[in-house]
């Protein structure tokens, strides 16, 4: 049987141009690690570069996959798994910035701390976080949650009198909702002044989860 | 609708650059103006108009690049007699693939873009017209007159 498909190679008839530019010039060695390895090469140089506005990284925790987000500022962003990251992820680049690339290096010492938190071995978080996503009211709601200590609980009324306007116990669950920064921002530890739990984003079980493992 | 993460740009459309990049310089040159390309691209990106045509932004940059990485390279490599031959300082070995890229680099600069953007990008000929500021059967035109020319040179060039 003769081959019909095979180019000649007698010399005097070329592969059709076509042929060689869709065969040469496809990338043989491009599978998709090849470009995560380019791509991971580019976001250091646009870090290096001050053009990373957002970096990014996927972090497992025992609540499931987290998005781990920061700015050249902080912690900007922290999204369980509940929220569709790919959604976050536009959000940032309409809110924060469009510059987004995953870079892990960024929020590398985010993730030692909330493994340890995980673990157990660590009680208080010890990093620079980005509340730009928050502003006014919402604002002084979410930085008073960082002085409710490990372990404790307040109930919404108790943090609307702290933060000095009593009847918005509303509006402090909303804040309290609308926190960026789950976990390393502890609104998982306002709960409802009847003693139920109230609601959370990453789910009400998680929330329980995370006072159990707070109060063990 | 707001813009998307740069990372979907880069997910999205870094095997069609990569591509491009392949078609006009070795595989080492090639990685250095992928990653220009896209550094650029994230530069400018917030500016970008929500309605852009995102691939044909990014070939303009890489083939733009491209060029760029070419002219640096002749300019260090030792001046020829004629000026216009490259192919006599590049002592690497000829391999099929070098030989169409210095073919393709004897195009003109429409057919050559008409000729990436479509061939190798795998634009369709609507888009291409854009890129030129023409007609869908103008950048038609100009890629098969691309491919008419490179025929040609590449079967001039080719050994034996």
């Amino acid at each position: 049987m003769t081959p019909t498909g095979t180019p000649s190679r007698d010399g005097q008839q070329n592969p059709s141009t076509e042929n060689v530019l869709s065969t040469v010039f496809a990338p043989t060695t491009s599978g998709a690690s090849y470009l995560n390895a380019l791509t991971t090469e580019l976001a250091a140089r646009a870090d290096r570069d001050g053009l990373l506005g957002v970096a990014f990284r996927y972090l497992d925790s025992p609540f499931g996959q987290l998005l781990v987000a920061a700015t050249e500022v902080g912690v900007v962003r922290l999204a369980f798994a509940s929220e569709d990251h790919d959604v976050v992820l536009n959000e940032l680049a309409d809110t924060v910035s469009p510059r987004i690339l995953e870079f892990p290096r960024r929020t590398d010492d985010a993730s030692r701390q909330l493994d340890e938190y995980f673990a157990r071995r660590r009680r208080a978080f010890d990093l620079p976080v980005d509340l730009r996503l928050v502003r006014g009211f919402r604002r002084d709601v979410v930085s008073h949650l960082t002085k409710i200590p490990y372990g404790t609980t307040s109930s919404y009324g108790e943090l609307a009198a702290a933060v000095g306007n009593p009847r918005a116990v509303r509006a402090v669950g909303s804040a309290c909702a609308h926190n960026p920064v789950p976990l390393i921002v502890p609104c998982h530890r306002v709960v409802r002044s009847d003693g139920t739990i109230g609601d959370y984003l990453g789910g009400t079980e998680t929330k329980r989860s995370l006072l159990a493992l707070e109060a063990a | 609708m707001g813009m998307v993460p740069f990372s979907s740009v880069v997910s999205d459309h870094g095997p069609t650059v990569l591509r491009v990049c392949r078609a006009m310089l070795e595989p080492t040159e090639a990685d250095d103006a992928w990653s220009e390309t896209f550094l650029a691209a994230l530069r400018a990106y917030p500016d970008l108009a929500r309605d852009a045509n995102v691939a044909g932004w990014l070939v303009t940059i890489a083939r733009n690049k491209c060029t760029d990485m070419i002219r640096r390279r002749n300019r260090a490599a030792i001046p020829v007699a004629d000026g216009l031959d490259t192919v006599a300082t590049d002592d690497r070995p000829h391999t099929p693939d070098a030989e169409l890229r210095r073919a393709l680099a004897t195009l003109s600069d429409r057919q050559q873009t008409a000729v990436i953007a479509h061939h190798v990008a795998g634009m369709p000929y609507a888009e291409v017209a854009t890129l030129l500021g023409t007609t869908p059967a103008a950048a038609r035109r100009s890629a098969a007159d691309g491919i008419a020319k490179l025929r040609a040179t590449y079967r001039e060039d080719a050994p034996e």
